[in-house]
């Protein structure tokens, strides 16, 4: 066992729970999205872009690449909530909590494939 | 050193040190942001108040820049400003062990020799004209680049030791000069240096190890078969290993001197002509004494030495060979000592000796065998072995017969195959001849030409040198030798340079071609003379217009219209002489 590849595993599968749990509930209902949970999320994903710098690998640049989507999606996803909140003066409207979740959506799915990846990556090298 | 696959990835060298203090930074202000949010304020109506995400991270990113705007969007609680004073500490820190990694990174040697590796690897990709591939920036791969910039070719060079490479940006060459340090023996060095690449039109392994050279020798053989090899041996076996796999030219600066001095005892006036050909252009070659027959004294029975007693034998002069380790064989004296003083001179002979070779591996015993020697019997003739080029000062005061230095040879051998490809067998040609026939052609040539070494070049006669005398031979036309060498300016005016050498493509060659010899198309001539002479040449026969004039004394019109004009008052004139 190597730790490495233990917080390696532990940062990427984090990221997608987090993500998902931000993502679960009614897309246009602000009580079932916590900003908090969205904060978690982008702070793990953004730990997992840097664990996966500097490998050079063809498997390393894809991870690198889905890392780099669901960053931009999540942090997409909070400029939209500031802007709802202190910018546009409407507060969190549900048609802003819709279009937060479907971009937190979008990250969730470039997290899959990250994990996907990941499985992959492990059954591949049987050992 | 550093395995050179890594070179490519200097981008992920740098993101991969980066990485902790990275982690470190996202972490430290998410801590900061989310404590923002949770610690409680109060707004102006006395409410509990929290600070957004929003507010929290602006605050965060001027505080922990030192920017500091100051506190919004109310005045802050005592609870607040107890966790931004934290923040404020775990920031600084943060971004203090990032701005020092990132210094450190930059610094580091391993980097930056990653980068000038890149550097140099893209600058090799990208050259578009032909070039040379000099393995060792010593003394003679100094003297190569030189001649190389006048010749107007390129050079990428390969040398192990980091301060000359940084002299050759001070050197300023009319063209750059890509250089990289590192080992010269590595396969792969030399491949990014341009081994494999197709503009790469030789190979020139100067390094002063041996065993680099052979390296080299072999990873050209192998990876470019095409190209020619230039390599300098100092061992016979290295020398013969080079041979064994087909290198095309291996230079042994003893050897070569080895053989010039066989020739000078028994053919001087060969070895004039030879010396005067092969100098460096632009200086005069004084008429030496010729190396007299008689007893000789070889001081050092080392690399240099050995040949030189081989070449003593071989015209039959006897020899006394001073060395510390004396190996006493039948067939010479030897006197055991260093040669440095008079007692060991004496006993080896040197009052009644004719000449002396000072060749050990040391520049002032070298010297101090020949001050020495000179007082004792002021008529020897003295070679003397000039070991490093930064003694050259002391060499110039004492006036030895010959000095004998060996990265000048390689260097005058080296450039000489290079650009002049014809002069090598004209000088094997040379060396064939007998005594007088040498004598009268040197008499020859220095009356017309002088005693400056000569620009020897040679030209050949195809569509893209010579254009306009390829395409009138190709009419059919009979032209001679004598027609050609007329100065442009002036065609009564013979120009000062002769023809030496003709080599036809059909492994036919013709030696001192006279006056009525016919040019043929697909020739090579190899000429000498003046230094300006070169130029009008190549004008005549690459110019129509020069060409014409030169051959039948007539201004051709030039432009559309006058050749029109000319064409309907007169035929085409045939070639005259005037």
């Amino acid at each position: 066992m190597n730790l490495e590849k233990v917080i390696f595993g532990f940062f990427i599968f984090l990221a997608a729970t987090l993500n998902f749990g931000f993502f679960v509930g009614e897309i246009d209902n602000p009580a079932h999205h916590d900003i908090y949970e969205l904060f978690a999320a982008i702070v793990v994903s953004l730990v997992a872009t840097v664990l996966k710098f500097g490998d050079r690998t063809q498997i390393g640049a894809v991870h690198l690449s889905t890392s780099l989507v669901a960053d931009l999606q999540l942090i997409a996803a909070a400029m939209v909530w500031g802007y709802a909140e202190h910018v546009s003066g409407a507060g969190l409207t549900p048609e802003m909590t819709a279009r937060v979740v479907s971009l937190s959506g979008g990250a969730l799915f470039a997290n899959m494939v990250s994990v996907i990846i990941l499985i992959a990556e492990t059954i591949m090298q049987r050992r | 050193m550093t395995p050179l696959s890594r070179h490519h990835s200097v981008f992920f060298l740098i993101l991969r040190r980066l990485r902790a203090p990275l982690i470190l930074l996202i972490t430290i202000i998410a801590v900061s942001v989310l404590g923002l949010t949770l610690a409680p304020g109060v707004d102006e109506q006395g409410n509990v108040h929290h600070l957004s995400f929003f507010h929290a991270l602006y605050f965060m990113s001027y505080t922990a820049t030192t920017i500091g705007f100051g506190e919004i969007p109310y005045t802050f609680s005592d609870q607040q400003r107890l966790w931004v004073l934290i923040c404020i500490y775990m920031s600084v820190v943060g971004w203090a062990y990032t701005l020092a990694t990132v210094f450190a990174v930059l610094a580091d040697r391993n980097l930056r020799h990653a980068v000038s590796m890149q550097r140099f690897v893209s600058e090799v990709r990208h050259l578009s004209e032909s070039f040379y591939l000099v393995c060792g920036y010593g003394e003679t791969g100094r003297l190569i680049c030189q001649a190389l910039d006048r010749l107007q070719y390129r050079a990428v060079v390969v040398e192990v030791d980091e301060a000359k490479v940084g002299e050759i940006d001070l050197h300023g060459y009319a063209v750059d000069v890509p250089a990289i340090s590192g080992d010269a023996s590595n396969p792969e060095l030399l491949k990014f240096a341009g081994l494999t690449h197709p503009r790469c039109i030789g190979v020139i392994a100067l390094t002063n190890r041996d065993p680099a050279n052979l390296a080299i020798a072999i990873a050209a053989r192998l990876l470019a078969p095409n190209v020619p090899a230039l390599c300098r041996a100092e061992h016979r076996d290295t020398a013969a290993n080079m041979a064994s796999f087909g290198t095309q030219h291996i230079i042994n600066p003893y050897e070569r001197f080895s053989e010039t001095l066989s020739l000078a005892l028994h053919a001087p006036a060969a070895w004039h002509l030879l010396n005067w050909l092969t100098g460096l252009p632009g200086t005069t070659v004084e008429r030496h004494r010729d190396p007299p027959r008689g007893n000789w004294i070889v001081c050092g029975h080392g690399r240099f030495g050995r040949w030189m007693v081989d070449a003593m034998d071989a015209e039959s002069v006897p020899v006394t060979i001073i060395d510390r380790e004396p190996v006493p064989d039948s067939e010479h004296r030897w006197v055991k000592g260093d040669g440095t003083g008079a007692a060991t001179l004496k006993e080896a002979g040197a009052l009644e000796a004719a000449g002396i070779v000072a060749g050990t591996s040391s520049d002032v015993d070298n010297l101090s065998i020949a001050v020495t020697a000179r007082e004792l019997n002021p008529d020897l003739f003295v070679i003397l072995r000039q070991n490093h080029y930064t003694n050259h000062a002391l060499f110039d005061a004492f006036e030895s017969d010959i000095t004998v230095v060996p990265s000048e040879i390689i260097a005058h051998e080296c450039i000489a195959i290079l650009s002049t490809p014809l002069l090598e067998p004209f000088l094997n040609e040379i060396r064939r001849r007998d005594e007088a026939w040498c004598a009268s052609l040197l008499e020859r040539l220095t009356e017309r030409l002088g005693w400056e070494v000569p620009g020897v070049w040679s030209e050949r006669i195809n569509l893209r040198n010579a254009p306009a005398l390829y395409r009138r031979l190709m009419r059919g036309e009979t032209i001679t030798v004598a027609m050609l060498l007329r100065s442009p300016a002036n065609r009564d005016e013979r120009l000062s340079c002769e023809v030496l050498y003709l080599q036809r493509d059909d492994d036919d060659h013709v030696l001192l071609p006279d006056d009525d010899t016919p040019i043929r198309a697909g020739d090579e001539l190899l000429l000498t003379g003046m230094p300006g002479c070169r130029g009008r040449f190549a004008l005549s026969i690459a110019n129509e217009h020069a060409l014409n004039y030169v051959l039948t004394g007539e201004d051709l019109p030039g432009g559309w219209v006058w050749e029109k004009f000319a064409r309907k008052t007169e035929s085409v004139r045939t070639a005259r002489l005037p």
